[in-house]
């Protein structure tokens, strides 16, 4: 008999955007997401990630801690595409109060206004904050 | 002897920089650490407030903390001082105090 998460028929797929606002290493929340992201990729749902505020640091190059004693996770970043998971937003604004172009992230995104942002908030079903 | 102080919060997202350059004596060392480090960088949006403060201390940020974050020392604004762990005890035995600002 099947168990319950072996059934064929799939539920509708709804839109999970995942809103990065901290940066990486200073607290936990950074990880926690990717972690949560990285799992949640098995359900195969419309999913996006958002970068605001501080969270934009999380996708700056050339990460090394090395001498900090904590996984450098930045890599991960990378490997999203491979999960499906394809929509990264970055914000604008966020990026030039802390001096950073698209050009200093480790992917691809799509670099979006605060206004465009919050449009793409208002369509998602679910909103993860982290 | 005067005191160090070390900040470890963002400057973008809490106001516990500001609390540090407002309540520290002039004189005082200020020492940058984990999040904090964004403060210490060039071309942001709180890097002229830095400087401003620079008139009144003497700032330092943790160059591991740094580079974990993906910066070097090249992005550092000038005159901020770029110590290592034993920079960083070396400030703690050379001050008479320390006050963290978290």
């Amino acid at each position: 008999m099947a168990e319950p998460w072996e059934e064929e028929e799939q539920g509708p797929v709804r839109k999970f955007m995942y809103v990065n606002r901290r940066a990486p290493y200073g607290t936990i929340y950074a990880l926690e997401s990717l972690e949560v992201v990285l799992i949640a990729a098995a359900f195969e749902q419309d999913v996006s990630l958002a970068f605001l505020d501080d969270g934009v640091f999380q996708l700056k190059k050339g990460q090394d801690t090395s001498a900090i004693g904590v996984k450098n996770f930045s890599p991960t970043y990378r490997a999203l595409e491979g999960y499906d998971v394809e929509k990264l937003y970055v914000e604008k604004e966020s990026l030039a109060a802390r001096g950073l172009t698209a050009d200093d992230l480790v992917v691809p995104v799509q670099v979006v206004d605060q206004k465009e942002l919050g449009a793409l908030m208002a369509e998602q079903d679910v909103l993860l904050s982290f | 002897m005067t005191m160090l102080h070390t900040v470890n919060k963002s400057p973008f997202e809490r106001r516990t920089l500001d609390s540090c350059f407002s309540h520290a004596e002039p004189g005082s060392a200020v020492l940058m650490i984990e999040d904090a480090v964004y403060g210490g960088i060039k071309g942001t949006a709180v890097a002229d407030k830095v400087k401003a403060a620079m008139d009144h201390f003497k700032i330092y940020v943790l160059g591991p903390d740094v580079r974990a974050r993906g910066l070097d020392e090249s992005q550092v604004i000038d005159g901020i001082n770029v110590v290592d762990y034993a920079g960083f005890v070396d400030l703690v035995a050379d001050h008479a105090k320390v006050q963290a600002w978290l």
